[in-house]
């Protein structure tokens, strides 16, 4: 694990100056100021997030941290209060769903909201079926999935014409996250995409999303496994009581003082990025 | 779980490399057959096996059972639950129920033969189109209750069930032909009276054939040439050789003289017209976005939705489907019995659910198909008809019916229990 070196006084340093322009540049997505009240709670307070294009971000916190309320203001489920929001460095607006998935923000719930009776390749092109004379275009259809999962490097499906209601936990995961992928996504979300499985099937998750990342797509990572980030994250974000207490390379970072940012916001090992924790907490 | 011991290898020849075609021949094939068959999706072959058992039995017992005038009689007898099944299982899909549809269908064939009677004289290419019409905007009603106003489909056609037989008592009633209307027009009386001649059963059986093995063939040939896994070139012989040879029985039954005194030859219309709503649901569900989305949200209605779907649309399409369905089905009813009584069975509603349900459609939405009303239709009538023919009375027919849903329902549950397992 590297020693945290004077990287990190440097990288907090970064958040209050004109270096704040150039990380929303070249970030594919960056939080400034978000905060999301619901009547009286703020569920997050003046949140600042860079999600890098191609890489792996975790986002780790206790229960009630505020991580499920983030991803679900960046996928538009619901808007934030205040605070603005930078999609490839422009400012955007997420009012709903369909305006994150058209900027290209793919987001795999834990529940994966796959249909059982239904097979892979029908899962896969719900709701988006390719038709040929009019009928659907089972075929192509077919070949595409085949050709997908084979770059995913999902492996472990027998056939495509399985019931996804037979697949296992993990494979269940790789054709939420195949079909997420399909339709040109930038960033995918994924909550705790390794809760339920077991350690084989984890390494398969936590392949894919390494594989994702190689093909150029960032992916925004859910985790209460401090094992899977740090096996799998290029970038970690912990979040306290709502607050991001602290961002930053993985190497920064190791087991000891995530779990101190996660369970009391603070860790000797690595300043608090965020100054106005103490501020206005 | 075995997963990555077990899967990682057949995974090589399956997904990845140079897509083998129709891997694994027969063992490989009974391998996914047994798959699917613990997975929930049961197929056909277990209840065709029960309806030869049946009929067997039935033959045994009795050598009239397989006559040609008997088998013909049946066929008639069966189309009401089929049609009804049908009707019914456009909802079953959906994980909805519609307890009212035996009373739509009678209110559909009271609208339909009373139009059509001396005293409205209408034509019957006015009359029937406009009793199927009524059915279908009631179709729309019970979707605009369930969709709109989220009833339970169960109340809103259970109060259909009241509502509809009280209207078709009420129209019976008021015609004053004493508590029946019958049947004048030709049209209506033929639908099910009425026969196709021999040169046509022939044409009509073999154009039949031809077109499911010419679609057969075909889709498994696009899939090889496209290098995709299919089903080994004989097993597709063996169905298509099965097809003939079921083709040729028909033909020779509806086609045996089965009158004594005068010639009554060919098939009844009733069959060309059940087979034609078989072909177009099966089309709708297999082949169409309609459909797929069907079968989704029985599933899971909440994925369809997050994938953009408008799923009250579709849920709607469906309560249409199931009014229109039902329309025809009641024309049939009414054109078999000669007419409608103000007494109608009850059960046909519990009848069509079971006709479903014993073909292999599940109660729980999101697995079945047009063609298990078929079968399922078919298994009750040859309880009936076998049954009345060795003289037992109805209440055993009722234990046997009530003992066969049982099962199916058993089946169902279980092989539905067994996929949740798996997972």
């Amino acid at each position: 694990m590297t020693e945290p070196t004077s990287e990190p006084p440097v990288a907090s340093s970064e958040t209050g100056g004109s270096e704040v322009g150039s990380s929303i540049a070249t970030s594919l997505l960056s939080l400034r100021n978000v905060t999301k009240s619901f009547g009286a709670v703020e569920a997050l307070r003046r949140v600042d997030l860079d999600v890098a294009p191609g890489k792996v971000t975790a986002l780790v916190g206790d229960n009630g941290a505020g991580k499920s309320v983030l991803i679900q203001t960046i996928a538009g489920i619901f808007p934030p209060t205040s605070g603005e929001m930078y999609w490839r460095g422009e400012q955007v607006h997420v009012h709903n769903p369909r305006n994150a998935a058209d900027l290209g923000i793919a987001t795999v719930y834990q529940d994966l909201a796959l249909c059982n009776n239904l097979d892979i390749v029908q899962n896969m092109y719900l709701g988006s079926e390719l038709k040929r004379h009019g009928v659907l275009d089972e075929i192509t259809m077919e070949l595409e999935t085949k050709r997908l999962l084979a770059e995913l490097s999902v492996t472990t499906v027998q056939s495509v014409r399985q019931l996804v209601g037979s697949l296992s936990g993990g494979q269940r995961q790789s054709i939420a996250v195949a079909r997420a992928v399909m339709h040109e996504s930038q960033l995918v979300i994924m909550d705790e995409p390794t809760a339920a499985l077991g350690v084989s099937q984890t390494a398969q998750v936590l392949s894919l999303v390494r594989t994702l990342s190689e093909r150029g797509i960032a992916v925004l990572l859910i985790s209460h496994n401090l094992n899977d980030v740090f096996s799998v994250a290029d970038y970690i974000a912990v979040m306290h009581l709502g607050v991001l207490v602290s961002s930053g390379p993985i190497a920064n970072y190791d087991t000891t003082s995530a779990v101190e940012l996660i369970t009391t916001g603070a860790s000797a090992k690595v300043p608090s990025m965020l100054v106005r924790t103490g501020q206005e907490g | 779980m075995t997963d990555v011991n077990e899967k990682v290898e057949p995974a090589a020849t399956h997904v990845d490399g140079p897509t083998p075609v129709a891997t694994g021949g027969l063992g490989g094939q009974i391998r996914v057959q047994l798959k699917r068959l613990r997975s929930g999706d049961t197929g056909l072959v277990p209840i065709t096996v029960g309806l030869l058992v049946l009929i067997v039995y039935f033959q045994v017992r009795n050598s009239v059972f397989l006559s040609a005038s008997n088998l013909t009689n049946l066929s008639i007898q069966a189309t009401i639950y089929i049609l009804l099944g049908m009707a019914e299982i456009w909802l079953l899909l959906l994980g909805e129920i519609d307890l009212s549809v035996g009373y739509v269908a009678a209110l559909g064939g009271v609208i339909g033969t009373i139009l059509t009677d001396y005293q409205f004289h209408w034509a019957w290419y006015i009359a029937l189109p406009l009793a199927v019409l009524v059915t279908t905007l009631i179709g729309v009603l019970n979707g605009i209750l369930v969709i709109r106003l989220r009833l339970p489909s169960f109340i809103v056609t259970l109060a259909g069930f009241l509502i509809w037989q009280g209207a078709v008592i009420y129209l019976v009633d008021h015609q004053g032909t004493g508590g029946a209307v019958p049947v004048q027009e030709k049209v209506l009386y033929d639908l099910v009276g009425g026969n196709l001649t021999p040169v046509a059963t022939w044409l009509f059986v073999l154009l039949c054939v031809a077109a499911v093995a010419y679609f057969m063939v075909r889709s498994t040939q696009r899939r090889r040439a496209n290098g995709l896994v299919t089903v080994p070139f004989f097993l597709t012989l063996v169905k298509i050789v099965l097809l003939v040879v079921v083709g040729i029985l028909l033909i020779v039954v509806f086609n045996a003289n089965r009158s004594t005194f005068v010639t009554l030859r060919g098939m009844p219309f009733a069959v060309p017209i059940d087979l034609a709503l078989l072909a177009a649901g099966t089309f709708v569900l297999a082949k169409t976005r309609t459909g797929r989305y069907i079968y989704a949200i029985g599933g899971n209605s909440e994925a369809v939705r997050r994938a953009g779907v408008s799923v009250n649309r579709y849920r709607f399409i469906a309560f249409v489907a199931t009014g229109f369905t039902a329309g025809i089905a009641g024309l049939l009813y009414s054109s078999r019995l000669g007419g409608i009584s103000d007494s109608i069975d009850p059960t046909l509603t519990l009848y069509s659910i079971a006709a479903a349900v014993i073909g292999g459609t599940s109660l729980f939405g999101g697995r079945g198909k047009m063609v298990h009303a078929v079968i399922g239709g078919l298994i009750i009538a040859v309880i009936y008809n076998g049954m009345a023919l060795l003289s037992m009375s109805p209440p055993t027919v009722y234990i046997v019916t009530g003992i066969v849903l049982l099962a199916a329902v058993t089946i169902d549950s279980v092989a539905r229990r067994g996929g949740e397992q798996l997972r």
